[in-house]
């Protein structure tokens, strides 16, 4: 490079300590944040009854945690993200009922065959529009569900995977009725995969990702190998969900063909959108409000609360997802205005 | 062998009336529509409870299966569809899945979660030769309707002047608002044609795809193959999407019976990677 | 002198229309060029096909002798070369300051660490911070793109293009629909830019062209219609017929 451009960079700018606070403000900590954490731990002791649905909204926190990455950072649309949730409940099943009943073992299995999947279907999402998107990861996930339901041998078919055992979470604490054991194990994997993920998001790597979804052509035009940024956040995205595959596996020990469905994936995009795209905490609120949602009206209404579920997705689009977003920052920033300005 | 390739035939066929609006909803006005088996839905259940209740005639059951379907369209465009035309695709498709759970629930509760039994007609019924094989006499009524409401729809969207104002109104609304055309009008029109035709579809397939409330979420993904694999340029894409569709099925589940959806699938999906306009789609200019 | 970018006979058809038309041009290092022609000349389209955003139909495109025809935009960008885009393609969530700090931190190769926070490096931050004061963004650097004027905006695109520290840049119309009393600004910025950078500048005010370039190509029809030294061309009478008599810009 020759001196004329290089002036530029050698002298300090004034403005660069600004720019500099400027930037890591929107990575720092905000008060709620860990209000959230600290409340989700603290829910162990405080709702000791509650803690088999506690398991499940963590579950589902992060599997609509994993859908956030793709569809709240990087803007792909997927009507099949259950194929890795189900690859990675499959995985976890198998590993522990071929005689590896460790969990850890069996999360890392699990991740590591949805991220493989993940992988090599991520390479058919790079062309196309929304719609062949939406095509090809349900046509996934579908392909999966015949497959695992034909191979019975191995998953059961119909029937599902019986004969999961797990052994104890780091060979001390067993799995027990009250989901205790279950629900502790499942938001430690959640607090350790949401830190990572919140580090991915804030680094280099999460603004190109960001700058992909809001305009390719110049994130192209920055130097951005778009292609290769979708390929691995898909990735990480397909690991995350086999991951909550393998945790719903584990803890409750059976895998049914029903983990591929099609309402299943349905149901996560829902969660993500009730809790808010792309700022990775509406995963959490997401499934926490359509678990407690479900919990109720499936009381009240036994096998129709799905009807409510579709009211609420309808009016939801109706009044404008953004509108109910800036509410809600409307509640949470201004205690962190402090920060940015 | 014939048998088969006419099953599969008129499978096809009842899929490409099934699907056609939706080819035109989602593959000319891009409006993503998971929703669209809602209406098959209705045309079948108004045909079993007519024919089942009132002992209204199949034959009548028919247009009027097309009627409220169409009926129950034109509403639901009007009131909520319309204002969702150009909200993103995502939108579209939470929107949509929300009426499917509705729907599916809905009817559910009001009617019972077992399929509906529709009894065809004695004429219907009974098999003829023909080249060696023998045919289901109501395949081959359904192969006579489809057939002739395709060769209607293509003329209409070919020949008539609406068709060329659906083809201005899809083109650019706002230039086609300035030539004079009732683009609100034509959409809905041909909203309610494609809600029909749904509906008539839902009646006529009753009793070969089976009609219970999970309908519209079992033949969504379907529905979607035509319109994806046909491309979204043309009618005629979505119809030869539909019988190669609806032959592979019956004669996939035929000769390998643990295998057949999965192959569709892996076909569909090959084909979208191979020409992510379509198979049929006239090859785009890059 | 050396060639920073060539072309060699590249066509562009869409459809049947031919919006490139068998235009072989060189480009000299330093030099500063414009490229002039009427609306619909096909200007951005051979910015489009300089750039790899569209495939040219035949013909390759050569950058410091290098065949890049086959080259993704990204991997252009890259080897050096630049552009802004004749309506602002920017980010409209994201602030100034992330923008440009995006562009040198990928220029820098630092675009796929993901166990970093972005804003940890000082060399992006450093750099990023010098060219928002230099394009008069500081004040804004830290408010949503999409909320910023739209002279600003226009400054943004510019600055972008110049955080990839391009050794050839191709501008589309960088003070188009700007305010008068904001245009003298991005003026400035343009013919401020470092001497050894190559400058491709495609404007239809006259009096910006001949203050600016060197050299002067003109497009009519896809077609290059002719190119040399800034006041041959302005002499020319053909030019003058086809271009600057019925353009009326001038
Ligand atoms: N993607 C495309 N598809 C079809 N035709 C196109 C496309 N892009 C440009 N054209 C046509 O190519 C011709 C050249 O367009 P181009 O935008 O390159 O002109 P221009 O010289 O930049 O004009 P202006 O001064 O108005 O910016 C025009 O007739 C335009 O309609
Ligand atoms: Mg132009």
């Amino acid at each position: 490079m020759t001196e004329a451009t290089m002036a530029v960079t050698t002298a300090q700018a004034p403005a660069a300590p600004a720019a500099r606070r400027l930037l890591i403000a929107s990575a720092r900590w905000r008060w709620w944040e860990f209000a959230v954490w600290i409340a989700a731990f603290a829910a162990i002791v405080l709702l000791p009854r509650q803690l088999l649905l506690l398991n499940e909204i963590a579950i589902l926190a992060l599997f609509a945690l994993s859908l956030d990455l793709i569809l709240g950072y990087a803007g792909i649309v997927s009507l099949g993200h259950a194929a890795f949730f189900g690859l990675g409940a499959y995985a976890a099943g198998l590993i522990a009922k071929f005689g590896y009943g460790d969990p850890l073992l069996g999360l890392l299995g699990a991740a590591g065959c949805a991220a493989v999947l993940g992988f090599a279907t991520s390479f058919l999402l790079l062309r196309g529009s929304d719609l062949t998107r939406l095509m090809v990861t349900l046509g996934i996930a579908l392909m999966l569900q015949e497959l695992a339901n034909r191979e019975s041998w191995l998953t059961g078919g119909a029937d599902g995977l019986q004969g999961v055992t797990m052994a104890p979470v780091l060979g001390r604490f067993d799995f027990d009725i009250f989901g205790r054991t279950a629900y502790v194990y499942s938001l430690c994997v959640l607090l350790v995969l949401f830190l990572l993920a919140r580090r991915v998001v804030h680094s280099p790597f999460g603004l190109s990702l960001r700058a992909v979804k809001l305009n390719p052509l110049r994130a192209r035009a920055v130097g951005i190998s778009v292609n290769v940024r979708l390929v691995a956040i898909y990735t990480m995205s397909a690991a995350y969900a086999g991951v909550a595959g393998a945790l719903s596996a584990q803890t409750t020990q059976y895998v049914s063909l029903d983990v591929f469905d099609f309402i299943r994936s349905a149901d996560v995009m829902l969660v993500l959108v009730l809790g808010g795209v792309g700022y990775l905490y509406g995963g959490i609120l997401g499934a926490l409000i359509f678990k407690a949602m479900q919990d109720y009206l499936s009381s009240v209404t036994a096998q129709y609360w799905q009807f409510w579920i579709g009211l609420v997705l309808v009016i939801l689009v109706l009044v404008g997802r953004d509108r109910i977003g800036a509410l809600f920052s409307r509640i949470t920033v201004p205690f962190s205005r402090g920060a940015r300005s | 062998m014939v048998t088969i390739l006419f099953d599969g035939i008129a499978y096809g066929m009842l899929l490409f009336i099934l699907a056609c609006g939706l080819s035109v909803t989602l593959g000319l006005m891009n409006f993503v529509n998971l929703a669209h088996g809602a209406f098959a839905l209705a045309g079948g259940y108004i045909t079993a409870n007519l024919m089942n209740r009132l002992g209204v005639s199949f034959f009548l059951c028919l247009p009027i299966a097309f009627l409220f379907s169409a009926a129950i369209g034109v509403l639901l465009e009007r009131t909520l569809y319309h204002r969702l035309y150009d909200r993103s695709h995502l939108d579209q498709v939470l929107f949509t899945i929300g009426i499917v759970f509705m729907t599916v629930s809905a009817v559910d509760y009001v009617m019972g979660s077992g399929a509906q039994m529709i009894n065809i007609p004695d004429a219907l019924r009974g098999r003829v030769e023909f080249l060696g094989g023998s045919i289901g006499v109501y395949r081959l009524f359904i192969i006579i309707i489809c057939g002739l409401l395709t060769i209607l729809l293509q003329l209409g969207l070919v020949r008539t002047r609406f068709g060329s104002r659906l083809r201005a109104a899809v083109d650019d609304p706002r230039v086609a608002r300035g030539l004079g055309i009732n683009v609100n009008l034509v959409f809905a029109v041909t909203f309610a044609i494609g809600s029909g035709l749904a509906g008539l579809g839902g009646a006529l397939g009753a009793e070969v795809l089976g009609m219970d409330p999970t309908f519209p979420v079992k033949f969504m993904i379907y529905f979607l193959i035509v319109v994806t694999v046909g491309g979204a340029s043309s009618v005629t894409g979505a119809f030869f999407a539909s019988l190669i569709l609806g032959i592979a099925d019956v004669a996939g589940k035929y000769y390998v019976p643990k295998a057949g959806a999965f192959i569709i699938y892996a076909i569909m999906v090959l084909v979208l990677i191979w020409r992510p306009q379509g198979l049929f789609a006239r090859s785009a200019t890059r | 002198m050396t060639t920073a970018l060539e072309t060699r006979n590249l066509v562009k058809r869409f459809g049947g229309l031919v919006a490139t038309n068998d235009v072989t041009i060189s480009f000299q290092q330093g030099m500063r060029y414009a490229l002039i022609g009427p609306n619909g000349a096909g200007k951005t389209t051979l910015v489009n096909l300089l750039t790899g955003v569209l495939r040219p139909t035949s013909g390759s495109v050569m950058l410091e002798g290098q065949d890049i025809t086959g080259m993704s935009p990204f991997q252009r960008v890259r080897s050096g070369l630049a552009r802004t885009f004749q309506i602002n393609q920017l980010f409209p969530e994201m602030t100034p300051l992330e923008t440009v700090g995006l562009a040198v931190s990928e220029r820098q190769g630092h675009g796929r660490e993901w166990w970093r926070l972005a804003g940890s490096k000082s060399e992006v931050i450093d750099e990023a911070a010098a060219i928002l004061e230099r394009f008069g963004l500081t004040d804004a650097m830290g408010v949503p793109t999409k909320v910023l004027p739209y002279g600003k905006q226009r400054l943004l695109e510019i600055a972008v293009a110049i955080a990839c520290r391009p050794r050839v840049l191709l501008l589309d119309e960088p003070a188009a629909g700007v305010p008068e009393e904001e245009r003298h600004e991005i003026l400035d910025i343009v013919s401020g830019l470092p001497n050894d950078v190559t400058v491709l500048l495609i404007e239809h005010d006259m009096d910006l062209v001949f203050s600016f370039a060197q050299r002067i190509a003109v497009l009519v029809n896809g077609g290059l219609f002719m190119e040399g030294a800034a006041k041959d061309v302005a002499a020319d009478p053909r030019v003058r017929e086809v271009y600057l008599g019925e353009g009326g810009h001038g």
